[in-house]
């Protein structure tokens, strides 16, 4: 008689934790399928990002100074042709909020739009404003009027 | 005994607070109070009542799948790529794919069968004639969400089945011109179609589906189960139910398990395919024939087409549909003169009839077809 309701105790514990590892077998049955199915974009887009080198054709039709846009592994980025007519290649986020920053000429920089950030367009270093990085810097070898423009 | 403030924190006092909160601010407690009030009536033919429930779920399931493929889907000229690119390179695409298009077809078998349960209970009768029509409502967006829906992948199947079913409202006088301005798009079915076809199916169908869903919800809670004419007969005491909270909302949700497993399975093992890409000068596939629920309407016309041949032949068609969804509908003002309790014989057979020639003509079309 006395261990009568421990033991219904213990029944009523044992079918909410089977209903409950149930339940949790359902949302995860449910739940990865849902998450893989959302992921599939970044996981394509980060895929693209691996790329280790871009060829830029046509690079000789460049004047100095100034600039060209191009995606390197889905990321905005800045191939710079300066006055000296040497080349610089390197990302064109914004290390500071990740807007895309503009090469100038006139003033010898570059700058982000945003928040006043600017930048040494030969190193890529954070000169003043809120980056607080420099700019990623690429590898760049233009002959035959292409650039190859690759990670460091 | 000393009360005395305990520092072990109790998640249910805490709970309790902030109900108490929401509801001197909200004035919540009657609908609590009249959710555990509600009674269920149990008889020999209660198991109907969870096909409401059933659509329902259905609806949830159309929902969140919906949305999900909206992610990728992409309406337009990409239209065919995109669902492709769900159906066999997106992890997981099918899956979603196959469950709404599997969870569509068992939602309309399963208003089909709420609609049918519901006229043969006679629950429809005073004072629930407005649930009668907001589910006659429901059930007709559902077709419409159908056959809009069929369009969007774009691919053989999708063209055909399209350009037949704006087709046969073509044939009826004056509304050719309206067809093609309003749903078409043009004087064949292509981008600007699927776009249009687009917008309804996401946009304008929930838009009017959710509040007429509201509505229909609603009354079902004012006015409660129905009891079918054989219970209402017995004398009250010898009735007998049981609370919605907790036994009928648990029963609920052990057939939604039920439908769900009956999803993935269905799901899993007859994935939902891609035709071909549509393609408006290759000749329609031969057995080419209307998804399952529009086959009884389509086989319909076919048969009076044979006796009345021509435009007259449509018109009859169509004219004969109207009448018979209006007497349809109707049947709550018809059926009054019944006492509680009665079965009123005609009105049953009435239903009999309509059942059988559905699934009649449903039969001979695919017999047809195949």
């Amino acid at each position: 008689m006395s261990d009568a309701p421990e033991e219904s105790i213990t029944r009523r514990v044992f079918v909410r934790t089977g209903i409950a590892a149930a339940g949790a077998c359902y949302a995860a049955a449910m739940g990865y399928p849902v998450f893989q199915y959302l992921a599939a974009a970044a996981q394509k887009a980060e895929a693209e990002s691996a790329v280790k080198e871009v060829i830029l054709n046509d690079v000789e039709k460049l004047p100095a100074p100034s600039a060209l846009m191009f995606k390197f592994g889905g990321h905005p980025a800045l191939l710079i042709h300066h006055a000296d007519k040497s080349w610089t290649a390197l990302s064109a986020v914004c290390t500071h909020l990740g807007c895309t920053v503009e090469y100038d000429p006139h003033q010898e920089r570059i700058a982000c739009a945003c928040h006043g950030g600017v930048y040494n367009p030969h190193t890529g270093g954070n000169v003043s404003g809120p980056p607080p990085k420099p700019l990623t810097l690429f590898h760049v070898v233009v002959a035959d009027g292409k650039a190859v423009v690759s990670r460091v | 005994m000393e009360r005395r403030w305990s520092p072990v924190f109790n998640p249910g006092n805490l709970l309790k607070a902030i109900w108490q909160w929401v509801d001197a601010r909200l004035d919540l407690s009657p609908i609590v109070q009249h959710a555990s009030e509600k009674q269920v009536p149990e008889h020999r033919h209660s198991s109907w009542y969870y096909w409401g429930g059933i659509c329902l779920f259905l609806f949830v399931v159309q929902v969140l799948t919906g949305v999900l493929l909206m992610v990728y889907y992409r309406s337009g000229p990409d239209a065919y790529d995109s669902v492709r690119e769900i159906t066999y390179q997106i992890r997981f695409g099918w899956l979603i794919r196959s469950v709404h298009a599997w969870s569509a077809n068992l939602m309309i078998f399963a208003v089909f069968v709420h609609m049918f349960s519901v006229f043969f209970m006679k629950a429809y009768r005073q004072p629930r004639e407005f649930g009668w029509w907001s589910g006659l409502g429901l059930l007709g967006l559902c077709m419409v969400f159908g056959f809009s829906g069929y369009l969007l992948p774009m691919d053989e199947l999708a063209f055909f089945a399209t350009r037949v079913g704006l087709a046969i409202p073509e044939t009826l006088p004056g509304m050719s011109g309206i067809i093609s301005a309003v749903l078409r798009g043009g004087p064949e079915v292509a981008s600007a179609t699927l776009q249009r076809f687009f917008a309804l199916h996401v946009v304008v169908l929930p838009a009017l589906f959710a509040p007429l869903l509201g509505i229909h919800l609603w009354l079902v809670q004012k006015h409660g189960n129905a009891l079918p004419p054989s219970e209402e007969a017995k004398p009250e005491a010898e009735r007998k139910s049981v609370p919605f909270f907790p036994n009928f909302a648990m029963r609920d949700m052990a057939v939604w398990l039920v439908v769900l497993n009956v999803i993935a399975v269905l799901a899993a093992l007859f994935p939902w395919q891609l035709d071909a890409a549509a393609d408006p000068l290759k000749p329609a596939p031969p057995g080419i024939h209307p998804e399952w629920y529009f086959m009884s309407q389509f086989e319909a016309l076919k048969l009076l087409g044979r006796v009345i041949p021509g435009t007259l032949g449509e018109f009859a068609g169509v004219g004969l549909f109207t009448v018979a969804l209006l007497m349809w509908a109707a049947v709550p003002l018809f059926d009054t003169r019944t006492a509680p309790g009665q079965r009123s014989r005609n009105t049953t057979l009435f239903g009999l009839l309509v059942l059988i020639a559905v699934i009649a003509l449903t039969v001979i079309g695919y017999i047809e077809v195949l």
